[in-house]
């Protein structure tokens, strides 16, 4: 240790041999602080861009499977045709116990305040847990609701599916499906995100006369002469695991511990009451 | 100086192609080719990741202590790929969904730490910067290759234009699922290198032990084939 000290005065910390014990602690130090100074400030510096870009591309989203789209008009300005509402899941009734504009409740099903977890066999699109609160985005075409926009997700083959499906104002007629986020293979179970299989889901029926979801991707593919087309999506060609989670996904989210007490209501009337009764308080 | 400087930039692209010749980097060859354009985004990716690299290895290399020069050059590239990829999250958001955990996975690709090694330890920044570039090209020529080979035969499409129209939308090409998966890449990089080493024969090993030709005579001659 002395003669270390020695050294360091006589030819300050850059003359120590490289294999001194106290160069190389000192290099690592220098080496981590100056690393760590690179990477936080890349992440803080970028934040704001990322967080934005994120934003965006939900938003975009949920135009796309409203089927909105307008190159004339940036997504915020199409934006202010959606009406985020939030949704009690359990109840299917809309809510203010939370803001609707920046509840997400994609992160809300890793909050314990907001998490409820699923067992076994409520657990059919593998995902664990999910939020008490749902988020609903509504297209209104003046005073009526035209379109529901619900998200969804589920486990494919090697990952979770991220993405929204786009309901008429029946709650039971789709109109679209997007995928905004996944890990699958590419050109197999990622043709989720082809934009002609996408097409095939606008105008099938969600569920059966007695509410249950039954739409569901098949092996192979659907003409109009199989019979109950209309509940049947083409399956998706080498990707057998990802066409089931697509399935396990709509059954889950369409069904009666996620969406499907609020979709109830819909096709009922009910929520589109409530809807227009909360408009008319905030007109008086 | 200035032809090492040349030999440092242009040598990996063909005759000492950091893909074919020195067989690294193949993992990664592999998983993004399947479109061209990400394939593009990753090539522009490692070519900075492994020249900025090389450079500050560089520039620290002697004072780096061997006991420790790869945790050394381990945190340096790390830390370069997590710019890179906070950079693309934030001005290529597309790109950087498709990509996913392709750019993280730049740290663990061979060519950039085998650079850093083999020739940052021991040159000077300039053309171990140069150096990094070369590799980066060199490595960008497979993935080109590849890329395009892949997505031409796998979709019909080149970048995203389709060239070839497919049989689902009513064209006649029936599309090549093989080419969508890794075993392809594979064999397109081995026609490459057979390819380059059919130009520049020198680059052939020496096969590593030879057959008897005693086994090829008399008895065994019939069935030999």
């Amino acid at each position: 240790m002395k003669m270390n000290m020695n050294m360091l005065r006589q030819g300050g910390f850059f003359h120590l041999p490289n294999d001194n014990i106290v160069k190389t602690i000192g290099v690592a130090t220098l080496l981590c602080l100056l690393c760590s100074v690179v990477v936080s400030g890349a992440a803080t510096i970028l934040k704001p861009q990322q967080v934005a870009n994120k934003l965006l591309d939900k938003k975009s989203n949920i135009l796309t499977v409203a089927g909105i789209v307008d190159a004339n008009k940036t997504v915020d300005e199409l934006f202010t045709q959606i009406e985020p509402r939030i949704v009690d899941m359990a109840s299917g009734e809309y809510t203010d116990a939370v803001d609707a504009i920046t509840f997400d409740q994609r992160k809300a099903a890793n909050d314990t305040e907001y998490r409820i977890d699923l067992d076994k066999s409520q657990d059919i699109a593998s995902i664990r847990g999910m939020s008490k609160y749902g988020n609903v985005y509504l297209l209104r075409d003046g005073n009526e609701v035209s379109k529901i926009i619900l998200p969804i997700k589920g486990y494919g083959l090697w990952s979770t599916m991220y993405g929204f499906i786009a309901l008429e104002s029946d709650g039971q007629t789709v109109s679209g499906i997007t995928f905004y986020e996944h890990g699958e293979t590419p050109g197999l179970g990622g043709e989720i995100e082809n934009e002609k299989w996408q097409a095939s889901w606008s105008g099938k029926q969600l569920s059966n006369a007695q509410g249950e979801p039954v739409l569901s991707v098949i092996k192979g593919n659907v003409s109009s002469a199989t019979p109950g087309a209309e509940y049947k999506i083409d399956g998706l060609a080498g990707a057998t695991l990802t066409s089931n989670g697509v399935s396990n996904l709509i059954k889950f989210w369409m069904g009666k511990n996620a969406f499907g007490p609020y979709l109830e209501r819909v096709r009922s009337g009910k929520a589109q009451a409530s809807v227009n009764k909360l408009l008319n308080t905030e007109k008086g | 100086m200035a032809s090492e400087a040349r030999k440092a930039l242009f040598e990996p692209l063909v005759s000492n192609n950091p893909i074919a010749l020195q067989i690294l980097g193949i993992c990664s060859a592999l998983a993004v080719t399947t479109q061209l354009s990400v394939a593009l985004i990753m090539c522009l990716a490692l070519t900075s990741v492994t020249a900025f690299s090389n450079l500050s290895i560089s520039l620290i290399r002697n004072h780096v202590p061997s006991s420790i020069r790869i945790i050394v050059q381990m945190t340096i590239i790390a830390s370069l790929v997590i710019v890179v990829d906070q950079v693309l999250k934030a001005y290529a958001f597309d790109v950087s969904k498709k990509l996913a955990v392709f750019v993280g996975l730049i740290i663990t690709n061979c060519i950039v730490m085998g650079r850093a090694e083999a020739y940052a330890m021991k040159n000077g920044p300039w053309n171990s910067f140069l150096d990094g570039i070369g590799n980066g090209l060199g490595y960008s020529v497979i993935l080109i290759i590849v890329g395009t080979v892949r997505e031409l035969f796998g979709s019909g499409s080149l970048l995203g234009y389709q060239i070839l129209s497919p049989v689902s939308e009513g064209g006649w090409y029936v599309p090549n699922g093989l080419m969508l998966l890794a075993p392809s890449a594979f064999i397109i990089i081995g026609l490459t290198i057979w390819g380059i080493r059919a130009f520049y024969p020198e680059q052939v090993e020496k096969p590593d032990f030879e057959m008897q030709n005693a086994h090829n005579t008399a008895a065994h001659g019939g069935g030999s084939h």
